[in-house]
């Protein structure tokens, strides 16, 4: 059930105020965020955004690719450690 | 014989049931392809005229099939994992991607249940 295209897609007032202005004065900053639902703007390509991942924020380079998914899906929440006894795996 | 977008060419069925031999042609879009080009679905592949052959090949080619269907979606999740995002994380490690229970179930995901080790006593409920 995606949203109403009247609204059109969200993203955190602060941090595209953040993002604008470092795009205005042509700079490449990490930006904080804590808004893990805002959706990624073509605005925000090339920029570095340090995204919560409820403990730490976790610097999430912005590639083309990445437009229109939130940002939340780039800074994973849960940290998984391999059962014991489970021997060597692929990633 | 017919043959459609490739390699396809399953005699001794019915039309309707044919088409879906085709990678990307199931049962509601072959009765939707046998009705636009106007062929019973109920005769048989090998009792086609040319005729209507053509016509099936022609109406499969507009649509997205076999191969090219194949490397798009394997190019979706490929884009996925690339960019690091969740859902291609969940792809590379083969579980479920859309936030569905692992505890019990996902076993399409997951493949046949692994053996524990031996030694192990299971619950007899589980089996």
């Amino acid at each position: 059930m995606g949203r109403s295209t009247k609204k059109g897609p969200f993203a955190e007032e602060r941090l595209m105020r953040r993002i604008q202005q470092l795009n205005e004065s042509n700079q490449k900053q990490m930006v904080k965020t804590w808004s893990r639902s805002s959706t990624v703007f073509p605005d925000m390509v090339g920029h570095t955004i340090a995204v919560h991942d409820g403990r730490k924020h976790v610097p999430v380079f912005i590639s083309e690719s990445m437009v229109g998914h939130k940002l939340g899906e780039f800074a994973p929440t849960r940290t998984f450690r391999a059962h014991s006894g489970s021997g060597s795996r692929e990633r | 014989m017919a043959r459609v977008a490739g390699v396809n060419l399953p005699l001794n069925k019915r039309a309707e049931i044919g088409l879906t031999y085709v990678h990307g042609i199931g049962r509601s879009t072959a009765n939707e392809i046998l009705s636009k080009v106007g062929v019973d679905p109920d005769t048989y592949v090998k009792d086609l005229t040319e005729d209507e052959t053509v016509k099936l090949r022609e109406a499969v080619e507009t649509l997205e099939v076999e191969g090219d269907l194949r490397r798009d979606r394997s190019q979706n999740v490929k884009r996925l994992s690339e960019i690091g995002s969740y859902r291609g994380v969940r792809h590379r490690r083969s579980l479920p991607t859309r936030g569905q229970r692992t505890k019990t179930n996902a076993r399409a995901r997951k493949g046949p249940r692994k053996m524990s080790i031996a030694g192990k006593k299971k619950p007899p409920a589980k089996k």
